[in-house]
């Protein structure tokens, strides 16, 4: 047939610009119809990010603080994630300072907390004593066991100034949740952004503030 | 039922013939049973493969019942699997038969590429094959995984915190992934209802598709045999092997052999052992997912405990064991291995980088990079293996020796991440994760010297 005649002579005795014409037009296709099927594929990856609802209840929660004894220790939680709110003794305070030696990050150059939480107690120079942190081991996210009570300790050691143990892989820190040397976490457990307003601190929001 | 057997066109009858003619039943029943040629010398380990099918077929099946009552929802979950388990008629069985039927599903699976290390059925020209099930492995882990988030126990919850929070140490884009994964900053409802759907549709249907092609694979290049020897080496005047046997009725009858007896122990734990003292069911998952109290031991299921332990495994002095071993390793090469200088140059900057990683990244980095690895390195079998036979039956004493060894360290790793980790504990799955890449690094050289037994021309049998 006519028409079959014009198809061969097409396919064999193509000019070398028309197979060059051909392949430009075919890649052109290909390409756009891979863009077009990455940008559908756009909406249903954006899905499976957290939804409004999701982030709503990541909003800042509320505590006041004026009910912590000395000592005491509470977990509220924020974003799904128990955040230990501490207020620290005097021998809590010293304790901090003799340990260091132990610790693989002392000065949080390495770990996640906000800039007016970056020095040896972990906390806000207003209320150095009160420590605001994620109890979420930076190993592999289990939640570490607060060992509050100062002196030798199964777990901590002999030379423990209290501190949090995460049951999972033995992770070890202190009471500023901080990281000891040689454990499988490497970096301190994070310090959320606070504020204080009164008596009532909320955690998860600071306005921005660096100091 | 009179098929002639030379012919795949041939139908048995008027009906046969009509739908012949529109869809090629006849031939593909001939072609891929009652033709498809097996050797004759199977053996128990042969049974596996189609106990694999089998587990697929009652997995989905259980879980499609176990669907109608299960609420995806992170309010219900937990009370509805107790509901199933408690209110539902005939419920108790169908979710036993689906979580123990998912470690079975392992048990089944490991012992079927067991069975391909010791008769090379990995070997050329199987690596499609052998490479095909590795993806079917992994598919299958990420399918145990997202169900065992379903009961929304406290294991669950925990189980999938520590093991999604493996991907941030990603760099840069870690925490985002994470996130995205999650939906939600926690595992929460989110995470469990899109576990869900890739529990229920996406990895099923991925896994058939894939057991598919593993079909299609292997029915391309045949099977192998105890022996791993090729049996179309030998064929009769029609081309068959004279050692092969169809696969309908023969191996199929033989098969059914393997699932009464794979049935006994199955149903037997179903019925008398559901919990496998705390192995199969995880006795914190009878308390529902609590975000603020981690259980005291975060244990996987035994089937992940092998690579659970080499992630755990992951510290600074393990990270300096590797420095001294890639050290070692590039010595050798200069010393004493007879390949060419630019392959030389080139180990040389692949471990340095290597080197310069260890040095320089943490060890919980390193954890995932291992565990990883840990599973890419059965997909590289095919080309590790050097030896010039197949089979254990006429293998060099050199692997079995490190044979034994590498399962000596898969198990002890297995039981290890059953535990929780003590000094010592952490210093014998550094061992162990020393042998086991051992294993495959030196599996060039081991497959390669000492003394093979001579290969039979023909399948070593004996007529019952």
């Amino acid at each position: 047939m006519a028409d079959n005649n014009v198809s061969d002579v097409n396919a064999d005795g193509m000019s070398v610009e028309d197979r060059k014409r051909r392949r430009f037009l075919t890649g052109m296709t290909a390409g756009f119809g891979a863009i077009g099927a990455g940008v559908a594929v756009v909406p249903f990856v954006m899905s499976m990010a957290p939804s409004e609802r999701a982030k709503n209840a990541g909003a800042p929660v509320q505590f006041d603080f004026s009910k912590l004894q000395e000592g005491q220790m509470v977990k509220v939680e924020w974003r799904g994630k128990p955040v230990v709110l501490l207020q620290r003794t005097s021998e809590m305070m010293a304790g901090l300072e003799q340990i260091e030696g132990n610790l693989a990050d002392a000065g949080s150059a390495s770990s996640s907390q906000p800039v007016y939480a970056q020095n040896n107690k972990r906390s806000d120079a207003a209320r150095p004593e009160l420590l605001v942190m994620e109890g979420v081991c930076t190993h592999l996210g289990c939640s570490p066991v607060e060992k509050l009570a100062l002196g030798p300790d199964p777990e901590m050691g002999d030379d423990s100034q209290g501190g949090f143990f995460c049951p999972c892989h033995g992770s070890k820190f202190d009471l500023a949740g901080r990281v000891y040397k040689n454990v499988p976490a490497t970096t301190n457990m994070a310090i959320p952004p606070y504020r204080f307003e009164g008596l009532v601190i909320h955690i998860g929001d600071d306005e921005g503030r660096i100091t | 039922m009179a098929i002639h057997r030379h012919d795949n066109h041939k139908s048995a009858n008027a009906v046969m013939e009509w739908v012949d003619k529109r869809f090629p039943a006849t031939k593909v029943w001939n072609e891929h049973l009652a033709e498809y040629m097996a050797a004759k010398n199977f053996n128990f380990w042969y049974f596996f493969g189609s106990l694999a099918i089998l587990m697929l077929v009652l997995q989905l099946a259980t879980g499609i019942f176990l669907t109608m009552h299960y609420k995806p929802d992170a309010e219900l979950a937990f009370a509805s699997v107790e509901y199933i388990m408690r209110d539902v008629p005939f419920g108790w069985l169908v979710r036993y038969l689906h979580s123990t039927g998912a470690s079975m599903f392992f048990v089944v699976v490991y012992l079927h590429m067991f069975r391909g290390v010791i008769y090379g059925s990995h070997r050329e020209p199987r690596e499609l094959v052998w490479l095909i099930g590795c993806v079917i492995f992994v598919a299958l882990m990420a399918e145990a995984f997202m169900g065992y988030l379903l009961p929304w126990g406290n294991m669950s919850y925990w189980g999938a915190q520590v093991i999604l929070s493996l991907f941030d140490v990603i760099p840069y884009v870690g925490p985002a992934l994470t996130e995205w994964i999650r939906g939600d900053f926690v595992i929460s409802d989110a995470t469990l209802n899109r576990f869900f759907a890739f529990h229920v549709i996406l990895l099923p249907l991925i896994l058939v598709a894939l057991v598919f092609l593993h079909l299609v694979a292997l029915h391309q290049v045949g099977s192998n045999n105890p022996d791993g020897i090729e049996i179309y080496d030998h064929v009769d005047e029609d081309g068959k092997p004279l050692d092969g046997i169809a696969f309908f009725p023969y191996i199929v009858v033989k098969d059914l052999i393997g699932v009464a007896g794979f049935l006994i122990i199955y149903l037997g734990n179903v019925f008398f052992w559901p919990d496998g003292g705390g192995v199969l069911l995880e006795k914190d998952n009878f308390a529902p997912a609590n975000s603020l109290q981690t259980p005291p031991d975060i244990v996987p299921l035994w089937y992940f405990t092998p690579f659970y332990s080499i992630l755990r495994a992951s510290t600074t002095s393990l990270l300096f064991a590797l420095e001294i071993i890639t050290g070692l390793i590039v010595l050798w090469l200069w010393i004493r291995a007879k390949v060419s200088i630019k392959a030389k140059i080139g180990f040389t900057l692949l471990a340095i980088g290597v080197f310069l990683g260890l040095l320089f990244g943490s060890g919980k980095a390193w954890g995932v990079i291992l565990m990883a690895a840990a599973i890419v390195c059965f997909f590289l079998l095919p080309w590790l293996d050097r030896s010039p036979v197949y089979s254990i039956r006429y293998r060099s004493l050199p692997f079995k020796i490190a044979l034994v060894l590498f399962l000596a360290a898969f198990f002890i790793l297995g039981y290890l991440g059953m535990n929780s980790p003590t000094p010592g504990r952490t210093l014998l799955a550094q061992i162990c994760t020393v042998a086991y890449f051992a294993f495959f690094a030196l599996m060039p050289w081991f497959t390669s010297i000492g003394k093979t037994k001579p290969e039979p021309s023909r399948v070593v049998y004996e007529a019952h």
